[in-house]
């Protein structure tokens, strides 16, 4: 492990002003997932930069909305009121993720930028585009169980871990950061990329911008919404597929629905193709499944995870049953 | 006697372990203490060619750095009782990942991790073999623990005239131990004699290993291990880094701290080796078993002969009058195997009770009266009685208490809701495991009462159970007994392995408790009451009144199998399995396990040894593989966030009980082993109702949700 600086920003200028003055800073959230990289030599910052007291708010936005400051816990945000009744599938998603210390120390804008946990990644003696650009990919011919199915490219079939951001990706999340030439927001499907020929960049944040909050615009119909997660084990343990939706059904025929997977892609990825299909047609399972069929017509499997793409398929179709049997809320 | 035999006490030593009072070996504090750590190949197979140490050695506070160049010679030693032979950084011949190449000590730890990073390696690469199921071709027999082969009747001839056959083969995974407490050793030399405080299952075995390869007496060396943040087997042989650690401590003339990585955990101590087995079955129509053949083939290593007998079972489970069974290994550039919690019957009940369950399905009979039908009166392949067996007791009441007769054979046919709901069980068995050993047991002024013994405590509840055979022979409160283990300065127990402790050193320390209430009533003239213990030392003028006790097992050590007698437990284990009708993972719903284990010293620490073993079945069911980079010649992911051991969210209701029963030929005080026991038959049993719930059979472990999609 190499040796580094610390220090602690106050608020968000300060943290800029500490950060572009090392080209090798990094910010510092819970440290759960960089303090871990650190110590297998994949990062190797010069200089940290804790952004934990930065605003941890949440609170409700002028348009009936939620802002979340980026310093929130993870658990936190899971228990905060106002987020379990407007929109119920963030809370799930995010308590169905890691495990309790892990949820109490882990940020919000930390749990965006979390790196994949592929192996290769992980380890510095395989070759990984990601970790070295242009090296190679050791997933691709290697053991892949837990890699993307969509969205994949010959350089790279990493999966974004999160399940916190499969939730805000289903809701339409914002983005807010704040850089040395000032503030913009990001929308959260724009928000983290594909790999195509450049995995080692997985996000639109240029360097040295903060996350500052993440902003979930007022919707009326993600009060039924659920998130369900497939995994090996009961918990503890990364999404093989999981699905957030929500659904709105009027008159027989569906009004609004979203749908987004994880660990499937690169990013959490929003099935827009699904969506659209099923928007105005009735909410029966015949439906709910072609719509998987033409969300997943694009999913290339690999050696060990081809499975992915039936099981995602699947566990569409039984959240979307599920929603339209009760409307309800499951955990 | 007193009572205290069969008392549900709670464990003595359970305020010092959850209140941090109990001291494990890497938190024992030593004056001068330095650290050392492994840098370790990245490569299957090759040589060593280039080293490059010079930043390492010129790191901030580093002491020594020891690679193959200037470690000093050991002496050969043997396996077992050492893990394997082979011993690191004494050339540059590299036969595994994770094989050490360099050993660091520095006076922090984080100094030492540092440096370590710094060693710089080139290797000579060479062809490597990983993957065994890809060399069958290669298999080989050895001898390891027992014989590779056994035969009775004639196999062909029942096999071809027999009305029903099946044969199937059946796969299990690779699986680490995964103990929480990884291995450490903490080596100081004093005035020439080395002292060693160790996460070992056996001090004296280490001892004896340690001291050979220094070339010292094994009187020069003495271990201590008092508590154990859980074995599980991988702490019972002796390997290369506890050694190496006391080679450190010589050569930077300080005490030296060696505490494994998790990674390091994957590769320098064995694991459960995978088997491939292939079970044959010939039957009547009525379910009797006319032949029985039993293969199993394993990965073994390319510098020792560990194998792991994953078809030993079917040489004892069940009458049948032909049977064969036969073990191999195919070599692989990976680091030996060793025993892990069930060894040998653990992974080969998994094979002959799926195939029992398969054979009941095209018998369409019941399966626990497939078994019964089965039921073997003496060993078929030993031609001994049984010491004891209810496992007769064990299915009837098992199947009572699960609610078995409610069962709709017919796959597929039990739902709710979403969950199909499976129900399955299977049959265990293990060998009784027996080691002699020796106690002493001392009356100290005031009337308490203390036990020596070498023994060691691996979280089973020995610290509780010895006080409590002690003080039902002597008449005084288990409390007021007090158990001193782990250390070669103390009378001389085995391995605690084999589920053996409770019988061997528990015989032992009734032995010694026995011949001192002998004493004490010579001495008092006549029967004496406990409470006048005491005043009988005072009037006496002694300070303390010992006697020694010893246990040696008719037969030979480390069998379960007298002149007379052969010794196993038995068990019947029912679960439910429920699994989502379209998402299609399986999860375990209950699980209903009665033993017939010989006499139960403290029916609470044995529930939870087996509702443990049955958690560790559930692992070795639906989670843990150790999966392996067959470009690399690796371990995937060396960590237990990839490495799947189930967590509270997987254990449902587990229900574990015992038939009465007292074993007096196992042991004197009538009680066999259960430590492994309850990890037999669950995954065999989790297996069989996964078909039961889905129709689909799964022959490989473990049960993941692509084998049922
Ligand atoms: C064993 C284990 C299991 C896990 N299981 C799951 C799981 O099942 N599901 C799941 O979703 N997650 C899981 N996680 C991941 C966990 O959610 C993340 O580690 C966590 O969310 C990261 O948050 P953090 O605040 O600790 O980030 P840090 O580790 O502090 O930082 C992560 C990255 O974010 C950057 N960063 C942090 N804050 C900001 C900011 N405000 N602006 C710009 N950059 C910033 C850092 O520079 C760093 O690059 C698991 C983690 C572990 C260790
Ligand atoms: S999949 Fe991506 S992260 Fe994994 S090895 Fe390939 S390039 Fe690296």
């Amino acid at each position: 492990m190499k040796n580094f600086t610390y220090s602690r920003a106050e608020n968000a200028e300060s943290a800029i002003i500490l950060i572009s003055s090392n080209a090798d800073a990094k910010f510092l959230g819970g440290g759960t997932n960089l303090v871990d990289l650190m110590r297998e030599n994949i990062e190797q910052p010069d200089a940290l930069v804790d952004v934990t007291n930065l605003s941890k708010d949440i609170e409700e936005t002028a348009d009936g909305g939620i802002s979340i400051g980026a310093a929130a816990k993870n658990t936190a945000v899971a228990n905060d009121k106002k987020v379990r009744e407007k929109f119920p599938v963030l809370a799930q998603a995010i308590l169905f993720g890691a495990s309790g210390q892990i949820r109490n120390m882990a940020t919000v804008g930390g749990n965006l930028l979390q790196r994949t946990r592929c192996y290769y990644f992980y380890d510095d003696a395989a070759r990984c585009n990601k970790r070295e650009v242009g090296s190679g990919c050791d997933a691709i011919g290697g053991f892949n169980r837990i890699h993307a199915i969509l969205g994949t490219s010959d350089a790279c079939i990493a999966t974004h871990p999160s399940d916190m951001c499969v939730a805000l990706a289903a809701l339409d999340a914002k983005v807010l950061v704040e850089g040395k030439h000032g503030k913009r927001e990001i929308a959260f499907n724009d928000f983290h990329k594909l790999p195509d020929n450049t995995p080692q960049i997985e996000t639109e944040l240029q360097t040295g911008e903060l996350i500052t909050a993440v902003e979930i615009p007022k919707n009326d119909f993600a009060k039924h919404s659920i998130y369900r997660k497939v995994r090996d084990r009961a918990s503890y343990a990364f999404a093989l597929v999981s699905v957030a939706a929500a659904l709105e059904v009027e008159n027989d025929a569906i009004k609004n629905v979203r749908i987004a997977l994880g660990g499937v892609a690169h990013k959490p990825w929003r099935a827009f193709e699904a969506e659209n299909f099923l928007t105005g047609n009735q909410a029966t399972g015949t439906n709910f499944r072609q719509a998987a069929e033409a969300e997943l017509k694009a999913a290339k499997g690999y050696e060990h995870n081809s499975f992915k793409i039936e099981l995602a398929k699947r566990t569409i179709v039984s959240v979307l049953k599920e929603l339209a049997e009760n409307g309800g809320i499951k955990r | 006697m007193s009572n205290e035999i069969g008392k549900p006490l709670s464990r003595l030593d359970g305020r010092p372990k959850v209140t941090g009072a109990a001291r494990y070996t890497a938190d024992t504090p030593i004056e001068g203490l330095t650290y050392a750590v492994f840098a370790t190949s990245t490569i299957p197979h090759g040589r060593v060619t280039k080293l490059d140490v010079s930043k390492a050695e010129v790191a901030p506070g580093v002491l020594k750095v020891l690679t193959h160049l200037n470690t000093p010679k050991l002496k050969p030693i043997q396996h077992p009782p050492a893990g394997q032979s082979l011993m690191p950084l004494q050339d540059d011949r590299i036969l595994y990942e994770g094989q050490p190449v360099a050993l660091v000590v520095a006076d922090t730890w984080e100094r030492a991790r540092h440096a370590a990073d710094l060693v710089r390696v080139e290797y000579a690469r060479a062809p490597f073999l990983m993957d065994f199921t890809e060399h069958l071709d290669k298999a080989v027999t050895v001898k390891g623990f027992f014989e590779p082969d056994s035969k009775t009747g004639d196999f062909d001839r029942a096999f071809n005239s027999a009305p029903v056959k099946l044969k199937q083969n059946y796969h299990l995974a690779d699986r680490h131990h995964n103990a929480m407490e990884p291995h450490a050793t903490i080596a100081a030399w004093r005035r020439g004699k080395l002292d060693m405080y160790d996460t070992v299952q056996g001090v004296f075995v280490a001892r004896t290993v340690i001291a050979q390869a220094l070339g010292r007496k094994p009187a020069d060396v003495r271990v201590r291990s008092k508590y154990l943040g859980g074995g599980y087997g991988c702490k019972g042989f002796v390997w290369p880094h506890q050694i190496l650690a006391a080679v450190a401590a010589r050569e930077v003339r300080r005490p030296v701290k060696l505490v494994l990585t998790r990674a390091q955990d994957y590769t320098s101590h064995g694991y459960q080796a995978a088997t491939e087995q292939t079970v044959t079955l010939a039957a009547g129509r009525d379910g009797q078993l006319v032949a029985l053949r039993h293969e199993s083939v394993a990965p073994g290593s390319m510098s020792d002969d560990y194998v792991e007998y994953g078809a030993i079972a079917s040489r004892t489970m069940y009458a049948c009058p032909a049977l064969e069974t036969r073990h191999r290994i195919v070599r692989v550039n990976r680091g030996p195997g060793t025993p892990m919690r069930a060894p040998q019957e653990g992974p080969s009940m998994f094979g002959l009770e799926c195939a029992m369950d398969e054979l009941a399905v095209v018998l369409k009979m019941d399966p626990v009266e497939l078994r019964l039908k089965n039921y073997a009166e003496r060993d078929p392949t030993k031609g001994k009685p049984f010491s004891s067996k209810k496992l007769r007791e064990c299915y009837s009441e098992g199947a009572q208490r699960f609610g078995w007769e409610r069962r709709n054979p017919k796959p597929g046919s039990m739902r709710e809701g979403h969950d199909l709901i499976g129900w399955g069980m299977a049959s265990a068995l293990m060998e009784t495991y027996r080691f002699p050993a020796t106690a002493r047991v001392t009356l100290e002024r005031g009337g308490t009462v203390l036990i020596e013994s070498g023994t060691q405590e691996i979280g089973t509840g020995v610290y509780t159970i010895m006080p409590q055979i002690a003080a039902d022979v002597l008449g005084v409160a288990p409390e007021r007994v007090r158990l001193v283990l782990g250390d070669t300065t103390l009378p001389g127990a085995g391995m605690t392995a084999g589920s053996s402790t409770t019988m061997g050193v528990g015989s032992a320390v009734h032995d010694a408790a026995t011949k001192l209430k002998q004493k004490l009533t010579e001495m008092a003239g006549g029967p004496i009451a406990p409470d006048a213990y005491a005043d009988l030392l005072k009037r006496r003028r002694l300070e303390k009144l010992s006697a020694e006790g010893l246990w040696k097992p008719d037969g030979e050590a480390g069998t379960g199998e007298s002149k007379e007698w052969t010794m196993y437990t038995f068990g019947a284990v029912f679960v439910e399995v429920r699994v989502d009708e379209s998402l299609r993972v399986p999860r375990l719903a209950r699980c209903v396990g009665v033993y017939s284990a010989g006499r139960i010293i403290n029916p609470k620490t044995a529930r939870s040894q087996m509702t443990g073993g049955m958690i560790w079945g559930l692992g070795q069911a639906l989670l843990e593989h150790t999966e392996l980079e067959l470009n690399y010649g690796r371990y995937v992911a060396k960590d237990l966030a990839n490495y799947l051991v189930p967590v509270n969210a997987d254990v449902p209701d587990l229900e574990a009980y015992f038939v009465d029963e007292v074993d007096e030929h196992a042991s004197p005080i009538g009680a066999k082993g259960i430590g492994e026991l309850g990890a037999v038959g669950v995954s065999a049993a989790i297996a069989n109702a996964v078909y039961h719930a889905t129709g689909v059979r799964v022959r490989d472990l473990p049960i993941t949700v692509e084998k049922l999609l």
